[in-house]
């Protein structure tokens, strides 16, 4: 274990925003994509220290930087990682290579620009999951809005504009209460620092209306049924890339929030909320999972099993138990992984066909072994099959939930069922269907080996030896669910009726 | 009396301007053509001097004209906007060469009242400076050749000034009748509560219906698209943000009677309620640019006034700040719809489709403006929203922060729909080119980054401002 010596994860946020300033002065097209891939492969070798420096067996925050940035009102620049951050900064990292790569082909136009979104993405998603200081929080959650919108509106598909104006609109009004909820936790902890936040016992009828202005705003990121509906017309419509770092980066910004924000500030409330949101947690596994069934459009698909993938993470939060947290989190990444990896697979067989419907890409089983050998690991580990690392997340999430209340764990298991439905519907087709179009495409080429082999190693490497991963998250977690316990024992939630206890916490908010 | 002249050099230097631009206006055909050469060289005198006289504090005239930096604060903010709108002005080609040196004539005498309104503390002197900065404006609003649209917006803006102006009079009057002073440093010493001086708060209730219609907030307000949209958009752009700056100087020294609490506190909150909400839906349905501006400024009153009803010093500094953001972040659409608008007519919105394509520095600067606008990060409008929402919570009207919070999200869709425009629609192919020179590139830069700037590092600005708030009339 050593110490570091310079500001890792400063670097890791403006080292991309810098390189994107230097695109500008680039000419020709394969120069700005070999720049930018460069410059992603450089970011992963700077995160080293990361794993060189992280210390295992500690819950603390690691890495701290702190500093002031506006003194009168306590606004720090103040950035931190811990395990339940570490893997999420791990994976935003790791996945702009590949976008990069996955890209090569199907960006045309505005070659600069799109890479200059790809990097302007990845440093505000670095800042999310590193930020301490409620604000500057909310200021790389906010930025990274624009990139995201712009790689939907220019390079999307034909619905581009109605679904980036959809993601955008949903999004940022989900975040409008968010401020006013930062601005309330500062009036009543007296800073912004959320470790020092976490310290803090607040009233319940405190927690309990800023429990709901931060849920809203991360239940539309995740997104949780019923605030899902930008979700498949944002995914269909997005590029690969774009598709990609919105599964594998921006959802899981939501559910994050939900671990760093809601669970240690409002202990109480999320105590109390716990039933709602495992209600729909299972409502939206269920209804994704149904809704995937019938979908012909293969990202549609994806799509919608995103929305019961992430329900399952919801569900793993809010069962407020250890073996649901290490599931929740779990699933974080490893629905990253995989669904990125579908997403990068359909963007592949996109470039082939130039549709996405199930109907126009059937039988590629015959001609594209390896092709087909990726979409069925990808697919396996979609369902949760063992030896995959979705197996992994999905198993604690089901023990926990019966640990928890065994009808809860009998609610997932049609979600889980279906699952394995639709996903093996569309690999039957993709493998054995009847072509409808006869043209031999050929099968993957280098690039694309290159750029699926990577998750594929990863679904394979977590499924069998998930130690590492444990090991990272393990020391945060404990102590999250140790908080988040004693935090709502200490505040008692008055035994009233729900709407008399709404009542009296907005008598108390607006005085 | 003890006048120290070093105590007003901002309001001489634009004084200076203004008697060069008179005689240049008097003069002769050949001399008037000269005016877009040395006008906006000049226009930056105000600015450094302004800026030198930051630290001076005095009052005279009776105790009628204060100097502190509240005053300094607005005058440096005003110095600089006045800028902004020469060198905006200085290609209007909606405007007659022989009248040119009058419009800036007009402009300058406007700019000049502002500068004194931020010095005035005392109710008559206010009134009189008020005055002067809107006569200007009354003048320069028509003149745009042949335009029906202009004159109709000019009478309009005569029109409703005048009512508000003989309602602030008849104000005046009652708040003499009641308190038997106009000194504003004596009138905060008053109760102002309407049990105890009925007539008065009476009277200063209809006194800031003046100044709220100079700040366009709900009800009072209706003139301001119709105005925007008549007037060019060189001048929409100085009627949209430098009397603001007066508006807001004004209500900040009477902040000091707004007590959380108070009747007349109330009623300021439910009003600032009304135009945030009222501004916002409104904006939603236009088509046009300027009348999308003029609605959202309707709303962004109402956020200022957030600051002002929380009663503190960090109130007044944010709200100090704000307008310093808003101003910043408004110049910075204006300069793109001038510079876009070559031909000088009004723009919808469909005129900025493609506009990444035909001039990308304006479309940033028109994103980072309409970004600034809504709230987003890293921009000003983000910085100075969290200002007010942090300063206003917990003073009694948690209600306003949330209703101004749900009113940030509905305001999303059209400035979105701004950028929307100019960066995934493609453009017609008959719209004219818009104006790519250095002289646009180089101020859209320096405004997007004076956007950015405020927003990013705006711990300086904001602890200026915050001298301004401890500063009570």
């Amino acid at each position: 274990m050593q110490e570091v010596a310079y500001p890792v994860l400063t670097v890791l946020i403006f080292f991309p925003l810098l390189a994107a300033i230097g695109l500008f002065f680039l000419r020709g097209e394969n120069t700005v994509r070999i720049y930018t891939l460069v410059v992603s492969i450089i970011e992963l070798a700077l995160s080293y220290p990361l794993f060189a420096g992280f210390k295992l067996e500690s819950a603390a925050f690691q890495f701290v930087e702190r500093m002031d940035w506006v003194g009168q009102w306590g606004v720090e620049y103040y950035l931190g990682t811990d395990g339940i951050s570490f893997l999420m900064i791990i994976l935003t990292i790791a996945v702009l290579p590949l976008c990069v790569l996955c890209s090569w082909t199907y960006i045309t136009t505005r070659i600069k620009e799109f890479h200059f979104c790809l990097l302007f993405m990845t440093a505000a998603c670095v800042g999310v999951f590193t930020a301490l200081d409620l604000v500057l929080f909310y200021v790389f959650w906010e930025a990274m809005l624009v990139p995201m919108y712009l790689l939907i509106a220019v390079w999307g598909g034909p619905e581009k504009r109605y679904a980036s104006l959809k993601f955008f609109l949903y999004t940022l009004a989900g975040s409008a209460l968010l401020l006013v909820a930062i601005v309330a936790f500062r009036v009543a902890g007296g800073t912004f620092a959320i470790p020092e936040l976490m310290e803090q016992n607040f009233a319940f009828s405190f927690q309990f209306w800023a429990f709901l202005a931060l849920a809203l705003a991360f239940a539309i990121k995740v997104p949780m049924f019923p605030f899902h509906t930008w979700l498949p017309a944002a995914h269909v419509q997005a590029p690969t890339a774009g598709s990609v770092i919105l599964a594998s980066v921006l959802l899981k910004m939501g559910t994050y929030g939900f671990l760093r924000f809601n669970l240690p500030l409002t202990p109480a409330a999320s105590d109390y909320f716990a039933p709602f949101m495992i209600a729909i947690s299972i409502a939206g596994i269920l209804y994704g999972g149904i809704v995937a069934l019938g979908q012909n459009d293969i990202k549609k698909v994806i799509a919608y099993s995103s929305v019961g993938h992430m329900g399952f993470v919801t569900l793993g939060i809010f069962l407020f138990n250890q073996r649901g947290l290490e599931g929740a989190l779990f699933q974080m990444l490893n629905h990253g992984i995989t669904t990125g990896g579908l997403f990068m697979m359909i963007g592949a067989v996109y470039e082939r066909s130039h549709s996405r419907e199930l109907e126009d890409n059937q039988g590629l089983g015959k001609y594209m072994p390896a092709y087909m050998f990726f979409w069925g690991l990808f697919a396996l580990s979609s369902f949760g099959f063992p030896g995959t690392n979705s197996f992994v997340g999905e198993i604690l999430v089901f023990v926990g939930a019966f640990e928890q209340n065994p009808w809860i764990g009998a609610l997932m298991v049609p979600g889980a069922m279906v699952a394995a439905a639709y996903m093996l519907r569309v690999s039957l087709k993709l493998a054995w269907g009847r072509p409808t179009s006869w043209k031999q495409w050929p099968d993957l080429n280098l690039r694309e080996w290159t750029y699926l082999a990577v998750p594929a190693v990863f679904v394979l490497y977590i499924g069998l030896a998930p130690g590492l991963c444990f090991k990272i998250m393990d020391a945060s977690l404990i102590k999250l669910e140790k908080d988040v316990k004693e935090g709502a024992k200490i505040v008692s939630i008055q035994k009233e009726n729900p709407l008399q206890l709404a009542f009296n916490s907005l008598k108390g908010i607006v005085k | 009396m003890n006048v120290n002249p070093y105590l007003f050099m901002p309001e001489l230097s634009m004084f200076l301007i203004i008697a060069l631009l008179f005689v240049q206006a008097v003069g002769s055909e050949r001399m008037r053509d000269k005016v877009g050469v040395w006008l906006p060289i000049a226009s930056l005198l105000p600015i450094a001097v302004s800026l030198l006289s930051v630290g001076q504090e005095g009052l005279f005239f009776h105790g009628a004209y204060q100097i502190d930096p509240l005053s300094q604060f607005f005058k440096v903010a005003i110095a600089i906007g006045f800028s902004v709108t020469i060198f905006n002005a200085t290609r209007q080609p909606t405007l007659e060469t022989e009248k040119r040196s009058d419009y800036f004539l007009f402009l300058a005498i406007s700019a000049w009242g502002l500068m004194m309104l931020a010095s005035s503390v005392e109710l008559i002197t206010m009134y009189l400076a008020l005055e002067l900065s809107s006569y200007a404006l009354y003048a320069i609003i028509a003149l745009r050749a042949k335009d029906k649209g202009a004159a109709e917006a000019a009478i309009k803006y005569i029109m409703f000034g005048a009512v508000s102006t003989a309602l602030a009079l008849y104000g005046f009057s009652y708040i003499l009748a009641g308190m038997h002073t106009t000194y504003l440093a004596e009138l905060v010493q008053k109760t102002w509560s309407f049990e105890a001086a009925p007539m008065a708060v009476t009277g200063m209730g209809l006194f800031l219906l003046g100044m709220f219609y100079k700040l366009a907030l709900f009800p009072f307000h209706f003139w301001c698209p119709d105005v925007y949209e008549g007037a060019s958009n060189e001048t929409a752009a100085f009627v949209a943000t430098l009397p603001k700056l007066g508006a807001v100087v004004i209500l900040i020294r009477l902040a000091a009677m707004f007590k959380p609490g108070y009747d007349i506190t109330t009623v300021i909150a439910v009003l600032a309620a009304l135009s945030m909400t009222f501004g916002n839906l409104a904006a939603l349905a236009q088509k046009d640019v300027k009348r999308i501006l003029g609605y959202s400024s309707v709303a962004h009153a109402g956020y200022i006034m957030i600051g002002l009803v929380s009663g503190t010093a960090e109130g007044l500094a944010a709200a100090s700040f704000y307008t310093l953001a808003y101003v910043a972040m408004n110049l910075t659409c204006f300069w793109v719809v001038s510079r876009v608008s070559v031909d000088g007519r009004n723009l919808q919105l469909d005129d900025l489709n493609g506009l990444h394509k035909r001039a990308p520095a304006l479309a940033f600067a028109l994103a980072v403006g309409a970004f600034a606008l809504v709230g987003l990060p890293p921009m000003a409008g983000f910085m100075g929203k969290l200002f007010l929402f942090s300063s206003g919570w917990n003073h009694g009207y948690n209600w306003l922060i949330i209703i101004a919070g749900i009113n940030t999200a509905i305001s999303i869709y059209y400035y979105l729909g701004l950028v929307r425009h100019a960066y995934t629609k493609d453009a017609a192919e008959d719209l004219p080119l818009p104006d790519t020179s250095a002289f646009s590139f180089a101020g859209a830069a320096l405004l997007s980054l004076l956007v950015l700037g405020l927003g990013m590092m705006p711990a300086g600005v904001f602890d200026f401002a915050l001298k301004v708030g401890s500063v009570m009339p």
